[in-house]
């Protein structure tokens, strides 16, 4: 039976896509069965981000519909084994994603796959919402800046409340926080907020720091998920987190600033204001 | 201003602020504290029970009976502790407490039907 994870935000643009696309690969490449569904109908992206925009024939709501089995729908990974796509429609609206319809399919994919992961429209209606009811856990990504942590603010109320587990009184949905686009040379000058006063504000279990990183750009322009470059930075980073979910115990390698010569010897504030 | 005296003023300002005891306040700091307050105030408002506002336009209607009292004047709020929540209906009336006499014939009414039961 699969573990059901919804990427979300609230916020747009902070990465939901990029780290569901990333995030599922990475536990595909652990060993585990992965479908990454995308919830977003009518703003398609997922399949891009993949790289198998042109490999769509049918599609989650056709699906929903009837109109096609899962397996037909269902893209497989020519990169990674185990490793599947659930695209969604281009065409229709968010009311196609109906309560019953999501739960058939999800159900369905929970008794074929290990780890189901939704990616989440942005905002709060319906499609976040169907995004986020099944969830066993969330990982939600949150940019360093004013708007994206209070969007977050609101997602984690969101879950606690409006989860079919919230509804039936089951264990709550498990959040994770993972704060992507960091820039410590920012922070460092003051200009962004720090991990730890994100963490302080929120109030979650640190899953990751993905830093600024221009190679998670460049993975999109080629549609190959991050975390399968090897010389990435941000690629790391996403590993660190598989691995963090999966249990272990890694430092935040990429939350603290390099440590140049100045700032071993204490110099680092002089350092700094000359600078 | 000529290019060389631009750079002269930017680097003594660099080096007064070197010497300066307390830094200008940084923008992430802000940003922390802006955050802070915004999120103590959300928390507070999307946890209150759903009735509240009709609660305050209730006790406003039954208060209007008897005295005048601006709405802004009535604060209703409930905080909630570990064990027990606390319901807080704070209002504040007018210096000089006057009956409103065109509201006399409904307290009349009220108090015939007290009488009647």
């Amino acid at each position: 039976m699969a573990t059901v994870i919804v990427v979300t935000s609230g916020k747009g643009g902070v990465g939901k896509t990029t780290t569901a696309a990333t995030f599922g690969t990475g536990l595909a490449l652990q060993g585990f069965k992965t479908a990454v569904v995308d919830f977003d109908v009518g703003l398609r992206n997922l399949d891009l981000i993949m790289g198998c925009e042109r490999r769509v024939v049918f599609d989650f709501i056709d699906v929903i519909n009837g109109n096609a089995r899962l397996n037909q729908a269902l893209i497989k990974d020519k990169r990674v084994d185990g490793l599947y796509v659930l695209p969604t429609s281009q065409t229709r609206d968010k009311d196609a994603l109906d309560r019953a319809g999501v739960a058939k399919v999800i159900g369905e994919l929970k008794a074929d796959f290990d780890y189901v992961v939704c990616d989440s429209p942005a905002g709060i209606e319906q499609g976040a919402q169907s995004a986020l009811y099944y969830a066993d856990e969330a990982i939600i990504v949150t940019n360093p800046e004013v708007s994206s942590v209070r969007d977050s603010d609101r997602m984690v109320g969101l879950l606690a409340s409006k989860s079919k587990r919230a509804e039936e009184g089951e264990s709550p949905i498990k959040q994770h926080l993972l704060i992507t686009r960091y820039d410590t040379d920012r922070v460092k000058r003051g200009e962004m907020l720090k991990v730890d006063d994100v963490l302080e504000m929120l109030a979650l279990p640190l899953l990751g720091v993905i830093p600024e990183s221009k190679s998670v750009l460049q993975a999109s322009n080629t549609g190959t998920p991050v975390i399968l470059e090897d010389k990435s930075v941000a690629g790391e980073a996403y590993r660190d987190a598989v691995a963090r979910f999966m249990g272990e115990q890694i430092e935040y390698r990429f939350a603290s600033e390099k440590k140049g010569l100045m700032n071993r010897l204490g110099f680092g504030r002089l350092w700094r204001r000359g600078a | 201003m000529s290019h060389w005296a631009e750079e002269w003023v930017r680097k003594s300002v660099g080096i007064f602020s070197f010497f300066r005891t307390s830094p200008p306040q940084r923008s992430a700091d802000q940003a922390k504290e802006r955050l802070q307050v915004l999120l103590a105030l959300e928390r507070n408002s999307s946890n209150a029970p759903s009735f509240l506002p009709q609660l305050q336009d209730d006790i406003l209607k039954v208060i209007a009976k008897y005295v005048q009292v601006d709405n802004e004047k009535v604060l209703i709020e409930v905080e909630r502790g570990p064990d027990v929540s606390m319901l807080d209906i704070n209002i504040e009336l007018p210096a000089t407490m006057e009956a409103k006499r065109t509201k006399a014939p409904a307290r009349r009414r009220l108090a015939g039907a007290a009488a009647a039961t």
